[in-house]
Formats: C-alpha cells, structure tokens, sequence
C-alpha cells in the first residue's frame, strides 16, 4: 500500500519536477550564456526527480513494486518456474534450447575421446606393447557399442512402447491444459493439505522462504499441478534404458575384459590403473546417456515442443509481469523452493529493509542481543568507579583494615577512599547510550579525541622545532604509510578486540593526520604575524597560544576532518576483523547469513553517521573559523 | 635621551649558492628622539633589512645599533611595527588586535578598554571594535595596525612600506594621520616607502640609499613635514621646491636601477 503510492508520488514528482524546469529553462536569463556558472546554481526540483528516479531504480529494481502491485506474482511465476524445472530436462534431449540432440552430442564426443586416448595410448612410451593392444582394443570394442544402441533395428519393443505410452501422457497434458478441465478437481485429502499449507505459508519478502512455493492463485495451482505431472513424465522417461540383448552382451564383455586386465595390474602401476578407470568411465557415460537411434523419439520430442508452446501461450499475464516487474533476472525454482534469480536477491526491498530496519531499532529486538541504539540505566558510582583510577586510594597513607577477632571489618578512610575510586557505593542512575551504532561512534571519538590531544601539541612542536621535527619525524614516517588495517591483526592482538585494540588503532590513525596538519599549520604561520607579535611584547607561550595555534586552527580542523574519515572506514573493517558489537560487526554477521536487508541498513547507517561527522566538522569549522582563506 | 644610533652596520647574506649578498655596507646614522626619517631607495638596496635590524628581527654581521644607549638585540616593546600588509591577527576582532599587546602585558580590563577606545579615535575607528579584521578594508586595517602599535606607546615606530599596498585616495588620508600622530605624540619614526612623494611629504629627514653594498647615499633635512603639520597635503605637493626635490631624487633613483640593470646586462 505505502509502496504503490509512493510509486505514484514518484511519477507524479518527476514528471512536475520535470515540467517546471523545462518552464523555468525559458524564463532564466543566465541561461543564455553556456558555461557561465550561475547555470549551476539553483535545480531543487532537479534534485528531486535524481532523488525520486533514484529511490525508482531501487523500487523497481528490488521487484518491490512487482510485491506492492501484484503481491502474488512472484508465487505464479514461480509455479511457471516449477514447469520449467521439471522440463529441463526433457527439452535438454533435443534442439529447443540447445544446437543438437543429446545423443548426438555424446556420441559426437565420445567418438572424439574414444580416438584421442588411441593415438594417446599408442604413443605412450611408457606403456608395454601387450598393455597398448589390450587397450586399444577395449576402446575399440567400446566404439563397436555405440551401434547396438543407435540402430533402429536393436530397438526393444518394450522400450518403444514405453516412449509412446509417455508420448500419449505428454499429448494428452497438451490437450487438457488450456481448458478448464485442468486441473482435475483435488481429492479431499489432497485439497486439505493444500489449504493447510497456505494458511501457514507467509508472503513474499524477507520473511521466511523467499518465495512462497505452494499455488495460491488458480493459475498458478494449474502450471503446479502441469510441473507435477511433468516430473513423473521425466523421471520415467530417464528411467529406461536402451540397453538391447546385443548391447548389453557387448558391455558385459568389455566390463570383464577390463576387470580381468584390472587384476593383473599391480597397485604399482599407477599410469596402467588410471588409465583403465577413464576407459570404464567411457563406457559408463555412454551406457547412461539416454542415447537412441535417430528416429525414435521423433513424436515424444514434438510432444515436448507442443507443450512448451502451449503453456508458454498461457502464461499470459504471468509473462507480462515477469518481462515487466522482474527486471535483470525473474524467479527460479529449485527442487521444493523458489528464489529469486536477479538484483531482487541481493537488492533488498525498500519495503522490507524499512521493516527490518525499524524491528532492529526496537531495543528489544536489536542484532545479536544488543540494540542498535538505545539507553540503559546506569549508577553514578559505576561510572565514577570507572574514570577514577584506583591507585589513588593506594597512595593515602596508612594502611587498608585488617578484620578483628571477632569477624568484624571496620573500615577506615582508605578503605572508603577505595570503596569510592571503585564504585563500590550507592548512587542514582542516569541514562547512558548503548548499542551498535553508539559503540561505533564512541570508539571513532575516543580514538579521534587522543589522537588530537596528543597529535596537535606534537605538531606543532615538530613545526617550530628542528629537534622535535629531526626526533619524531622517522617515527611517524614509518608508521604512517602503512595502511591502518595492515596494523589491525598486530594491535587486536597486543590490546585485545574490544574496544581498547580499536580504539588505539583509531588513535594511530589520527594522530598521524593530526601531527601532519597541525605541523603544516605551524610552520605556515606568517612571519610577519610572528614578528608583529614580538614587538607587541609576547612571550614565547603567548606566541604559542595567541599567534601561532590560531594560526593553524583551519590547518588543523581540515585535519580532524580528514581523521574522521579515515577513522570511520578503519573502524568498520577492524570491526568486520573481531569483535562483537559495531556497525561493521552486524554488517560482518549478516553477510554470513546472507540478510542482505541488513547489510544495506548498516550500509545506509554507516553513510548517515559519516555525513553526520562530516556536516557536525563543517559546522564546527564554520562557527570557529570564519577567517579562514580571508587573511 | 633616548636617541637611535648606528655604527657601522654590516649585514652580509649568503645565498645557498654561496653567493654573498652584501646588503648594508657601513650604515651609520644618528636619529634623535622625535625625528620623522623616511628612506628611500630603488628595491635590493638594504631598506627592509635596515628596519629588520632596528627591530630585532635579524642580528647584523658586524657593527651595532643602540636605542638609548641599549643594545638592539631582538624585538622589545620599545620599538612598535607597522607591517606593509598590516600583518593583522584576522581571528581576533579589531578591538583585540588593537590591546594585543596590553593583554600580553597583562594590563588590567579596565584600562585597557579605555586606551582601545581612545587609539580607535584617534585612527578613525571609533564604533569598529568589534567588527572581525577580515571585514575591514585594507586602509582601515592599516589604521589597525597603527593602533596596535601605538597603544603600546613604544619609543620608536618602524614603519615597513605601510602605505604601499593603498589606493592613492587612501594613501593621503593615511599620510596625513601619521603627520598627525607623529605631531602629538612626538615619536621616533623611521618610514621606508617606495614612493619618492610620500618620502618627501612625510620625512623630516629622507635618507635615499643605494643598492649593492646596500648604503646611505644622500640625506635630506626637508621642511615639508612640518609644513604638512598645518597645510594641505596637496599644496605643498605643488610647491615649487618640493618638485624640483622629488624631481632630483627621482632622476637619482633612475640612474641607480640604470646602473643596476646595466651591470646585470653587462
């Protein structure tokens, strides 16, 4: 319902969106000049038909409007699927789809493999001579066979008879399948587990099995019940074998010929074994390839083609909406399922991934146990306990108590000096962020904040100094060409793959950005400004603070920008490394389960917060350095 | 008496060549307290690096320069700057640029907000305080800079081409407040410029040098300065004498970059 409206909405919005820029185009003035820039500025309503003819592509390329028009077309398909299926086989025998007869295919083949281990035998040096004629014969023998079994006069009277009776049963099916005769009422019991099974079978989309597999539509129970009839056809035409007296005296005289020579070989004669087992693969492929003389199966293959035209002609609306709503690919069937074959597979429906997305933000549902992003209420003390170190009640002089004689445990100042740095008393809670996406970002900030607290004095050192620059340079050269992932085994091994290892990576990653930039925007300052600021009468920390660090604040904001970025993409594959909680974890986890809803969600979740990081920067950047490009 | 002296000043550059440049060659000058010099001369000839040195930017090959019979050895409040390009803290606002210097010494608010206001009188600012120095024009940043120097009430102003990068228009308003602000404060002022009439107009004394040995080549004691105190700039740019100095002077530069351009040829 939401999605055919807004399928709607888009039309609609492009087409206006279309028409008042064509209508504006004539009334605009700068527009007379080509290349002119002020023809850039302005187009809202162009950005609406790019956002609207993207979010078209994904709706009709995830098949969703196909779902939100035609809820049940991928159920009829699929039972037109399950038709194809079951005659794959059957049309695979003769020129339909394919260039030749199967038959002809392999004997074609067979002839060509018989002859290439011929000449391959014969010019073996490291074959004995007796060994070479046994085999050459063997293979000749095996090229005799092929006649039995080609020739129409060894043809069984059985075997014929067999072929037309499934001939009649195909004819038939032929006839009936337009009328409304098909499919014969179900019996009771028959029409019971029918019905039973669609009020348990759930609707297409990400919510069990891909496709719903049992009929649902009187169509489609006709092409189920056409597939089902169709695949006892097969089964029974694949079934018999043209295996004529003569043909099978032949084979049983070439079995014993090469299980006799098969005796007489040692384990030792690896060449001699292989090459026998490939000789009696051979003959194995050509006794179960289904091969018969030309004319044979002349009607049972114009059966075959009657009734592909037949149902293909009945599809009707079915084919319709598979050409139209399936674009890229249409529904397969697959034993007792269906799936989707196409961008619908790993192109998740709009509607879905909503759905998903929103069931996954419910703090009860979550991924894996923890929400994505939610509160949890938490005691002061344990966040108190948390940032105090405890040595600090370590270092009060005096001495922890010792328990009396009377079991008793009187404590003292250090003792509740301890209670305290540890978190070990009562407080009120308050609400603290958990989940996915709050692990992410909190991790991106610690690592971003230290990265910054200890790059940007360093920097600014190494920009003033020649000692600091000449010391820390080779330190930070040698680590910061590496990429960050490169260092993720060594640094989840050393701080573990909780937060501490990501966080220092992170650390690694900005701190080199942030002592680059920070260095650049020292030593950038002017010496004018440097000068003017001595004869002012500044000390050198008042340089520092007053002259030199504002100086390079837009150096070192570009900077932070730069790191956040880099952070961001570093974080999420270290999380993809080892973990158990992040955005890069859920998406890690469904892709080994294939929940391609969720990785897009961790996709569009991973773009958001960046451009969140990014917009919070350019803001940050806006507001603390208006001055910037205008000194 | 606090009098600016030089002694014999050299000041030799080495190119990373190994070429040397000898940009001051000999300078000795006397400058008494409250005298207006302006020096002159074609570009290369050593006047930036003179005022480096006055300031303390740079430390001179040989000879010394006193300031009241103190040793000139690194930048001091004593000697206030004006940039050519006003070199302006542009985060700061015109009012923070302007007690820069007091709030480096840590003067009290109070204080320092009535000089601010005072100095932004006196340079036509009045009301600007506030406004970001990235806003301002490039004359009202110069009127700035002036501020921030004077404010710390040094006993010698260096003056770095502070004109130059002006609008004519500008420029003469601009010229008439440094007579005005020379006239009652009575500071010591050196002023390098390029341009012979503002040289003329604005020095009491104007030393022309020459270039390669950067050196004093001629000194002026002019009546112009003065005279500029109480009359129309543009007057006395009309003035007979006046242009058969500025006429002179300038043949003299001429003849040096024609000297400089034919030792380059040759």
């Amino acid at each position: 319902m939401i999605i055919s409206s807004l399928t709607f909405l888009i039309i609609f919005a492009v087409i206006g969106a279309i028409l008042y820029g064509q209508r504006l185009i004539k009334t605009e003035k700068s527009d007379a000049v080509f290349g002119n820039p002020e023809r850039s500025k302005g187009g809202i309503h162009w950005v609406v038909v790019g956002s609207s003819f993207l979010l078209f592509l994904w709706l009709y390329y995830s098949w969703d409007i196909a779902k939100a028009f035609y809820p049940k077309s991928a159920n009829e398909i699929c039972q037109v699927a399950k038709v194809r299926e079951s005659m794959l086989s059957l049309k695979y025998l003769f020129p339909i789809d394919e260039r030749q007869h199967k038959s002809t295919a392999i004997i074609h083949r067979e002839n060509e493999n018989i002859q290439n281990y011929i000449s391959e035998i014969s010019s073996n040096p490291n074959l004995s001579e007796v060994d070479k004629n046994t085999y050459i014969n063997i293979l000749e023998k095996i090229k005799l066979s092929i006649p039995y079994l080609t020739n129409e006069k060894y043809l069984e009277f059985e075997t014929k008879n067999t072929i037309n009776k499934l001939t009649d049963r195909i004819n038939n099916l032929t006839n009936v399948f337009p009328t409304n005769n098909f499919p014969p009422a179900l019996a009771l019991d028959e029409e019971r587990i029918l019905n039973e099974g669609l009020s348990k079978q759930l609707g297409w989309g990400a919510t069990g099995m891909e496709i719903p597999p049992l009929p649902e539509t009187k169509l489609g129970l006709k092409y189920h019940k056409a597939a089902e009839e169709l695949t006892l056809i097969s089964d029974e035409f694949f079934q018999i074998r043209n295996h004529n007296p003569q043909y099978k005296l032949l084979t049983n005289d070439i079995k014993s010929d090469i299980k006799n020579h098969r005796d007489k070989l040692n384990d030792n004669q690896e060449l001699e074994i292989t090459l026998l087992k490939e000789i009696n693969k051979l003959n194995k492929r050509i006794q179960f390839a289904s091969i018969f003389p030309p004319t044979t199966l002349v009607q049972f293959e114009q059966a075959v083609r009657n009734f592909d035209n037949v149902q293909k002609k009945e599809q009707g609306s079915i084919a319709t909406k598979d050409a139209l709503l399936f674009p890229g690919g249409t529904i397969v069937s697959s034993g007792p399922t269906c799936a989707e074959d196409g961008p619908g597979r790993w192109l998740p429906k709009p509607s879905d991934t909503f759905r998903i997305f929103a069931d996954m933000l419910k703090p009860s549902v979550g991924f894996k146990f923890v929400p994505m992003f939610w509160y949890e209420m938490m005691g002061v003390n344990k966040i108190v306990g948390f940032i105090l170190p405890d040595w600090i009640a370590d270092i009060i002089p005096g001495k922890y108590p010792i328990h009396s004689s009377d079991g008793q445990v009187k404590p003292n100042f250090k003792s509740k000096v301890l209670d305290i740095v540890t978190g070990n008393f009562e407080a009120f809670k308050i609400p603290v962020p958990v989940g996915h996406i709050w692990d992410s970002f909190l991790r991106v900030f610690l690592g971003l904040v230290f990265g910054i607290i200890l790059g940007v004095p360093l920097g600014i050192f190494m920009g003033l100094n020649r000692f600091a620059k000449g010391f820390f340079d080779p330190l930070v050269e040698l680590y910061r060409p590496v990429p960050p992932l490169a260092w993720a085994p060594l640094v989840i091994t050393v701080f573990g793959i909780d937060n501490v290892g990501k966080i220092f990576l992170l650390f690694m990653v900005s701190l080199s950005i942030m002592i680059i930039s920070a260095r650049a925007g020292a030593s950038g300052t002017q010496l004018s400004k440097i000068h003017a600021a001595h004869s002012l009468g500044a000390s050198r920390w008042q340089i520092l603070r007053e002259v030199i660090f504002p100086n390079s604040l837009p150096e070192i904001l570009t900077g932070i920008r730069v790191a956040v970025g880099m952070c961001w993409g570093t974080l999420v594959a270290a999380e993809f490394l080892a973990g158990t909680t992040g955005i890069g974890f859920v998406e890690n986890v469904a892709r080994k389960y294939m929940q391609y809803e969720v990785i897009w969600i961790t996709i569009f979740v991973m773009g958001m917060l960046g451009l969140l990081f990014d917009i919070t920067i350019r803001k940050i950047i806006d507001k603390t350095i208006p001055w910037r490009g205008k000194g | 008496m606090s009098d600016l002296v030089s002694q014999d000043l050299n000041m030799v550059f080495r190119s990373p060549k190994g070429e040397t440049v000898h940009a001051l060659k000999d300078v000795t000058f006397k400058l008494k307290k409250g005298e207006l010099l302006t020096v002159l001369g074609p570009s290369g000839c050593g006047k930036t690096t003179l005022l480096n040195i006055t300031a303390g930017f740079l430390r001179p090959t040989s000879g010394k320069i006193t300031l009241g019979g103190n040793e000139i050895n690194g930048p001091g409040v004593e000697r206030g700057m004006v940039f050519q390009q006003g070199a302006l803290f542009e985060w700061l606002t015109v009012a923070q640029n302007v007690n820069f210097g007091l709030r480096m010494k840590k003067v009290d608010q109070k204080t320092t907000e009535k000089k601010v206001e005072e100095w932004l009188e006196i340079v036509g600012l009045k009301g600007f305080g506030n406004t970001p120095t990235y806003q301002l024009s490039g004359g009202m940043q110069q009127r700035v800079a002036l501020a921030r120097c004077l404010i710390n009430d040094p006993e010698l102003i260096l003056m770095d081409e502070p004109l130059g990068a002006l609008d004519a228009l500008t420029r003469e308003k601009m010229q008439s407040l440094v007579l005005k602000i020379w006239k009652e404060t009575g500071k010591t002022i050196i002023l390098i410029t390029h341009s012979v009439e503002e040289a003329l107009l604005l020095g009491e004394r104007v030393y022309v040098m020459a270039p390669r040995p950067g050196r004093i080549h001629k000194e002026y004691k002019l009546p112009f300065a003065s005279k500029g105190l109480n009359q129309d700039l543009r007057e006395i740019k009309n003035d007979k004498e006046f242009v058969s100095k500025r006429e002179e002077i300038l043949s003299m530069i001429w003849n040096m970059e024609e000297e400089i351009m034919g030792k380059e040829a040759g």
